[in-house]
C-alpha cells in the first residue's frame, strides 16, 4: 500500500521534473546551449497562469463571462502557454542570440543573469509576498484500496505525458521536427543547407518555455504557494534530469524526469527524510558514473561544441 | 590622460567630502534606530509588519518631540535594512547599520534563522540588538548586548506538548520541519524531547524534516500517516505551512495539526484557506479579544494598513518601546556612540516588569524576557482566537 501511494506522489512529482526537462534538453541538444533561465521562465510561467486565471476568474464574477472552473483552467493553460513561449522567444532574442557566436561559458552565465532578471523583475513588479494560486477545480479524493488518490494529481500525470508524447510526435512528423533533429546532428551544417538557424532557435525557445509554463500552471494547481524564487531548485533538478536522459532525447528527459521523482520520493521511505536529497543526487551521480551519456544519448563526438 | 586627471579629481572630490563629514559637529543630534527586517525573501510579511510597526512607533516618539535623554530631546531617525530573510544578509545588513550608519541600537531581526547571526555580530560590535521574535536559546547565549522580546523554544517546546496531551489526551505525535532552518530544528528538538518526557520513549513516531524551497512533501507524510501517529506537530513559517496542511489533507490526513508561532502571520489563513480552520498553534499574542493597549494598538495598525497587525508586529512594537525605555535610561549621551551604546546595553539588562502589549517582560542575565504563552485556534472564519494562556 505504501509502495502504491508513494508511486502515487512520485508519479505527480516527476511530471513537473519531466516537464521543464523537456525545455532544458531541447535548447541544448539543438542549440548546444544550457539555458539556465529556464527554471525562470517556469516561475514566470506559473505567474503567467495565476494572472490570466485571476483574470478569468473576476470576468466570471462579474457576470461577464460563465466559465465552470476546469474549462477556465484549460483555457489558462493554453493562453499562459502561448504568452510564455514569446517569453521564450525574447530571451532567446534579447539573450543568446547576440551571443551566439561567443565562448559557450558566455552564453551559460548569460543564462543565469537572464534568471536572475526574471527573478528580481517580479520582485520589483508584484513585491515579495507569496501569492496564492487560484483553486479552479475542487480536489476530489479517490481511495482505491487504500491508496488516495486526487483528481489533481491524475490531471496533471496525464497532462505532462500528453504534452510530452505531442513533442515526441512533433519532432518525429514535422518538416520543423526533422530541421531539429538535423541540427542536433550537426549544428553547424544543417544552416547550409537552407534551414533558418534564428527561426528554428526562436522555435525551441517558444516549445521550451511553452512546456515550462504547462508545468508552472500544474505546479500552482499542485502547490498553489508561488514565490519569484520558486524555479531555481526545481529547474536545477530538472536540468539534471535533461542530463540524465540523454542529450536531445524527447523520451528520455521524460523518463529521467520521472525517474528523478520516484528516486525523491522512495529514498524517504527507506531512509530518515533528511538525507533524502543526499542519498537521491548520490545514486544520480552513480547512474552518469555508469552511464556518461545518459539513458538514451548518443555519444559525445567533436560536433559537439561544448 | 584627460580621462586619468578626471578620474583623480574625483576620488579626491571624495576624500575631501569624507574628511568633511569625520570632522562634523561633535554630539549627536538624532539618535538613529536600526531596524533589520526581512522585507523580501521567503517571509515578507514579517518583514513589512516589522515595518510598519516600528514606523508607528517612531510617528508616536517624534510627535511627542523624540526621545528624553539626560534632559535633552533628541529626534530619532529609522534606517531599515532588507536582510532578505537571509542569515548572511542579515549580518551583513548589522554590520553596515553598526558601521556605516552608526545607529545606537538594532531591532531585529526576526527569524532565529537570521538572528543567531546577527546577534552573534551585534555582540562583536558592542551594539545593543533586541530581538523581537527570534525564539531560538542560541540568539542570546553569552551575547550580553543580545537581547529579545519574547518566549524561548524550551519553553515553547513544552508549552505545545502538555497542550496536546491535555487538551486531546494523545500519547502517539509526529513531527515535521525544515531541518535547514535554525527555529523549526530548534523547536522541533525541544518538542520531542518535552514529549518524550510527557509520554515515554519511542512516542515521537514519525520525525520527518525536508529542506528550505521544498514544495512537496508527499513522501514524509505518507511515513506520517502510516506511523500511527495521533497529530502532527509541524513548526513551520506560513507559505510552508499552507503547502504541507494541504497535502496532509489530500493525502488523507484527517487528524489534529498543532503549529508553533511562526504560524502568526496574517499570510497563514489567506494561503491556507479552510484547510487550516480548527487548527492550534503556540504564539505570543491572540488578536481576536484583545483589551487595553493591545486593543489600541491593533486598531490603530488596522486603520492605517488594513489588516490586523500578526505577533511579529506586536512585538516589534514592544521592543521599540524596550529600547526606547533603554535609551531614556541611560542617563546621558555623549556623543561617543560606543560609550553611548554601552550605557543603553545596561540600562537594557536593567528594565523590570515591562508592561508590553504582548505581557509582561522582566528581563532574565541572558537577556531574555520571561512571559506567557497563547495557544490560538484558527476559527472558522480564519480568525486567531484566544484558546488558553500558559505561563512559566
Amino acid at each position: 500500500m505504501v509502495f502504491l501511494q508513494t508511486l502515487v506522489n512520485a508519479l505527480q512529482w516527476g511530471s513537473f521534473y519531466a516537464l521543464i526537462a523537456l525545455g532544458y534538453s531541447m535548447v541544448y541538444s539543438i542549440l548546444m546551449l544550457f539555458n539556465f533561465a529556464h527554471g525562470d521562465i517556469f516561475m514566470v510561467g506559473a505567474y503567467i497562469g495565476f494572472g490570466v486565471s485571476s483574470a478569468l476568474l473576476a470576468l466570471t464574477a462579474t457576470g461577464s463571462l460563465a466559465l465552470p472552473g476546469w474549462l477556465i483552467l484549460v483555457l489558462t493553460i493554453i493562453f499562459s502557454m502561448f504568452l510564455t513561449s514569446f517569453v521564450g522567444i525574447i530571451v532567446e532574442r534579447v539573450g543568446y542570440r547576440p551571443l551566439r557566436e561567443a565562448p559557450r561559458a558566455s552564453a551559460a552565465i548569460t543564462g543565469l543573469m537572464i534568471g536572475i532578471i526574471l527573478e528580481t523583475g517580479n520582485l520589483a513588479l508584484l513585491g515579495a509576498e507569496r501569492v496564492a494560486f487560484p483553486s479552479l477545480i475542487a480536489t476530489t479524493t479517490y481511495h482505491l484500496g487504500g491508496v488516495i488518490v486526487t483528481n489533481k494529481k491524475i490531471m496533471i500525470v496525464l497532462v505532462s505525458i500528453s504534452l510530452a508524447f505531442a513533442l515526441h510526435q512533433f519532432i518525429r512528423r514535422t518538416r520543423y521536427g526533422m530541421a531539429m533533429r538535423a541540427m542536433a546532428f550537426d549544428y553547424a551544417v544543417v544552416p547550409l543547407m537552407g534551414v533558418p538557424l534564428n527561426r528554428m532557435a526562436s522555435l525551441t525557445f517558444a516549445i521550451g518555455s511553452a512546456l515550462a509554463a504547462a508545468a508552472g500552471i500544474l505546479f500552482g494547481v499542485a502547490y498553489p504557494v508561488l514565490d519569484p524564487y520558486m524555479g531555481i531548485l526545481i529547474g536545477w533538478k530538472a536540468f539534471v534530469a535533461a542530463i540524465l536522459g540523454g542529450r536531445g532525447s524527447v523520451v528520455g528527459a521524460t523518463l529521467a524526469g520521472f525517474l528523478l521523482g520516484f528516486i525523491e520520493m522512495f529514498v524517504p521511505m527507506v531512509f530518515p527524510s533528511t538525507f533524502r536529497d543526499f542519498i537521491a543526487y548520490s545514486i544520480v551521480l552513480l547512474i552518469l558514473v555508469f552511464r556518461p551519456h545518459g539513458f538514451f544519448g548518443e555519444a559525445y563526438s567533436a560536433r559537439l561544441r561544448l | 590622460m584627460k580621462t586619468k586627471l578626471f578620474t583623480v579629481a574625483i576620488i579626491s572630490c571624495f576624500v575631501v567630502a569624507l574628511l568633511f563629514v569625520a570632522c562634523g559637529p561633535k554630539g549627536p543630534e538624532t539618535i538613529k534606530i536600526g531596524i533589520n527586517a526581512p522585507l523580501t525573501g521567503d517571509i515578507p510579511k514579517v518583514g513589512e509588519g516589522t515595518k510598519f510597526a516600528a514606523q508607528m512607533w517612531l510617528e508616536d516618539v517624534n510627535a511627542a518631540g523624540g526621545i528624553e535623554v539626560g534632559g535633552k530631546k533628541y529626534k530619532v531617525e529609522l534606517v531599515v535594512e532588507d536582510n532578505e530573510s537571509k542569515a548572511e544578509s542579515a549580518v551583513k545588513a548589522n554590520v553596515k547599520l553598526i558601521t556605516e550608519d552608526e545607529v545606537l541600537a538594532i531591532v531585529g531581526p526576526q527569524s532565529s534563522k537570521q538572528a543567531v547571526p546577527a546577534g552573534g555580530k551585534a555582540n562583536e560590535l558592542g551594539t545593543p540588538m533586541v530581538s523581537p521574535w527570534s525564539t531560538n536559546p542560541t540568539t542570546t547565549k553569552d551575547r550580553p548586548f543580545v537581547f529579545r522580546g519574547c518566549f524561548l523554544d524550551p519553553f515553547q517546546g513544552p508549552v505545545i506538548a502538555k497542550f496536546a496531551k491535555k487538551e486531546f489526551g494523545f500519547t502517539k505525535a509526529a513531527v515535521l520541519y525544515d531541518v535547514a532552518s535554525d527555529y523549526p530544528k530548534g523547536l522541533a528538538e525541544f518538542f520531542k524531547a518535552a514529549w518524550e518526557d510527557l509520554n515515554g520513549p519511542g512516542s515521537v513516531v514519525a520525525y520527518e524534516s525536508f529542506t528550505t524551497k521544498d514544495a512537496d512533501f508527499s513522501a514524509q507524510l505518507t511515513k506520517i500517516n502510516n506511523s500511527g501517529a495521533e497529530f502532527l506537530f509541524t513548526p513551520q513559517y506560513y507559505n510552508e505551512v499552507a503547502l504541507i496542511v494541504q497535502q496532509a489533507h489530500q493525502l488523507g490526513w484527517d487528524k489534529p495539526i498543532v503549529g508553533s508561532d511562526s504560524w502568526g502571520s496574517a499570510e497563514t489563513v489567506k494561503l491556507c484557506g479552510k484547510d487550516c480552520y480548527g487548527l492550534f498553534f503556540s504564539t505570543h499574542y491572540a488578536a481576536a479579544g484583545a483589551k487595553g493597549a493591545t486593543k489600541e494598538f491593533i486598531d490603530r495598525y488596522k486603520a492605517k494598513h488594513g489588516y490586523v497587525p500578526d505577533d511579529v508586529g506586536a512585538l516589534t512594537w514592544d521592543a521599540m518601546r524596550i529600547v526606547q525605555m533603554a535609551i531614556e535610561g541611560a542617563g546621558e549621551l555623549t556623543g561617543d556612540i560606543k560609550k553611548d551604546r554601552k550605557s543603553v546595553r545596561d540600562a537594557l539588562a536593567t528594565i523590570k516588569d515591562f508592561d508590553g502589549i504582548t505581557g509582561g517582560m522582566t528581563f532574565t542575565e541572558d537577556g531574555d524576557p520571561v512571559k506567557c504563552a497563547v495557544i490560538v485556534r484558527i476559527s472558522d472564519a480564519g480568525e486567531f482566537e484566544f484558546y488558553q494562556s500558559v505561563c512559566p
